[in-house]
């Protein structure tokens, strides 16, 4: 019953993976077809110049602050579920998972809209006589944070939501009859026990942004790349596969270290209870 | 219940964050009905003209072709094979079970852009050109694991003792998944044909790497419209794709409880 499956992820996951790998050790030829070898030239190549790391010190950078600005903004909204008693509240959440169903593409354009020249906040800010000529809001990095931040803040919401949710509301009932204030009650119970959703939240936040090239290439500017627009500008761009595979390898080395790490400490189970 | 101190915050603080979330799609789906060439602030009027012009551009058309059937075939073969494992899963003991779990559920924490990578490089080392099996076979992967998740989630909630019953009255095992297992599943399987349709329909990342310029899909052909900034066509079609991808799994929602309400 699992054959299926398992030589599904096997062969076009596992494998390709691998070859990524083995990719990488090769040396590039001038005249397409690569050269199979076993030399760390493009391993090398990362680290003479200190422009490649640095672009992976921003990619981790990036993720890091959406992971907090995820945490900021979505645990509130996570909270008003687990405690609402409105009946609008499957609808409520049915509108936050909505995203989830919207085109990344289009989402991450659709700011194009709002932050542009002519977008939503020059028009208005123009019309009221706030300023006279469009404000530049694009290509920067806090254009590209808002691209992932509507990417990822469901993720987040969910996380902490699921783990809220599991929460016995009379433990916090006891806390306060036991003399704790409401901010006291969710200080001391409440808080700690959605620790695990709000940590599988961060994780996830933190792959998925790393992962990405989308944002920075349609909302930043020049000088706001991550590791994977370089991949992909290898790639796709100059062909240069061998160096695109270190690339590659290097991203996969550092995030398999943070799963890894997490998943010994906290377990990775929590993120996959999220998503069903 | 009491409600917790500094409510109305809470709710003025949600209330804004969905606020933030949708301007920007409501922007898309407001501006593709401008008339004006730029496609931007402000509305001067109301008009359905860059739907026309879409629908008169046949690559665009072509692209929607591609795509549907791209979902629709990723749909169909990643619940075939997620469902055996799934039942395998709920179901049955067996050595390696968590890992092997875990194995299956990794390309969600794959970086996709390492996973467009890793089938490129891997079909040009078998010599193979990008072609439309290429795009299917990387959907499969990188829906997959949705799928077990939305089936084993709802495996877990259908009693073993119906199939148990089932079997002591003398039904086969295929006969006690066709009649028993399978009807109370369906609503799992539909949910994961649905979500895998979607994530294919919408996918960028990993497709960017996999489509040529004869198998694009449609977040592929947006992406290649963008090169020349945003126009009023982009916002039409970004609207097209957000009634698609959006009503779908809103009409699935609705179905299925009418489904539930008409079985008992």
């Amino acid at each position: 019953m699992l054959a299926p499956s398992l030589s599904a992820v096997f062969f076009l996951l596992v494998i390709p993976v691998c070859f990524v790998v083995v990719y990488s050790f090769w040396l590039r030829s001038p005249y397409g077809g690569d050269i199979p070898a076993f030399q760390f030239g493009n391993y090398a190549k990362f680290f003479d110049d200190f422009f490649y790391p640095s672009l992976l010190i921003r990619t981790i950078r990036v993720a890091l602050e959406t992971v907090a600005l995820c945490l900021v903004m979505g645990y509130i909204p996570a909270y008003f579920f687990y405690r609402t008693e409105s009946r609008f509240k499957p609808f409520l959440m049915i509108l936050i998972m909505l995203p989830f169903w919207i085109s990344f593409i289009i989402r991450t354009l659709s700011w194009i809209n709002i932050l542009g020249d002519s977008g939503l906040i020059n028009h208005v800010l123009m019309k009221i006589g706030l300023i006279d000529s469009p404000f530049q809001m694009l290509y920067n990095e806090a254009a590209v944070l808002m691209g992932l931040l509507q990417y990822l803040l469901p993720f987040m919401i969910l996380n902490i939501y699921v783990s809220l949710d599991g929460i016995d509301k009379s433990l916090t009932e006891a806390a306060k009859s036991l003399g704790c204030t409401e901010w006291q009650a969710f200080k001391e119970v409440t808080l700690p026990l959605s620790l695990p959703g709000v940590s599988a939240g961060c994780l996830l936040v933190f792959v998925l942004t790393c992962g990405t090239y989308l944002p920075p290439m349609i909302l930043g500017g020049p000088g706001n790349d991550m590791i994977a627009n370089l991949i992909f500008k290898r790639i796709v761009g100059t062909l240069d596969w061998p160096f695109g595979s270190a690339l590659s390898t290097i991203l996969l080395g550092l995030l398999g270290v943070i799963v890894y790490t997490y998943n010994r400490y906290l377990g990775i189970n929590q993120i996959f209870k999220s998503l069903q | 219940m009491k409600r917790p101190s500094g409510w109305s915050l809470i709710k003025i603080y949600t209330l804004l964050i969905y606020v933030w979330m949708f301007t920007p799609i409501v922007a898309v789906v407001l501006l593709s009905f401008n008339p004006q060439q730029f496609g931007s602030f402000p509305m001067e009027g109301f008009s359905f003209r860059w739907y026309v012009k879409l629908a008169g551009n046949a690559t665009i058309l072509g692209a929607f072709k591609n795509s549907l059937v791209l979902g629709s075939l990723t749909a169909v073969m990643a619940t075939a094979i997620g469902i055996p494992a799934a039942m395998a899963f709920v179901r049955y003991d067996f050595r390696g079970k968590e890992t092997l779990n875990t194995l299956l559920l990794s390309p969600i924490m794959i970086p996709e852009v390492v996973l467009g990578v890793a089938l490129l490089i891997f079909i040009r080392w078998l010599q193979q050109p990008k072609s439309f099996a290429l795009l299917l076979i990387g959907h499969v992967v990188l829906t997959l694991p949705y799928v077990l998740l939305v089936v084993q989630a709802r495996l877990v909630g259908i009693k073993r003792e119906y199939e148990e019953a089932a079997q002591t009255l003398g039904a086969s095992p295929f006969q006690t998944f066709w009649s028993v297992t399978f009807p109370l599943l369906a609503p799992a399987i539909f949910a994961g044909m649905l979500f895998s349709f979607t994530i294919s329909f919408d996918d960028v990342t990993a497709t960017l790497f996999w489509a040529t310029a004869q198998n694009q899909t449609v977040p592929v052909k947006i992406f290649g419209m963008l090169r020349n900034s945003i126009s009023p066509e982009i916002n039409a079609l970004g609207a097209v794709m957000i009634l698609l991808t959006v009503s779908l799994p809103l009409a699935a929602g609705y179905v299925s409880r009418r489904f539930a309400r008409g079985s008992g």
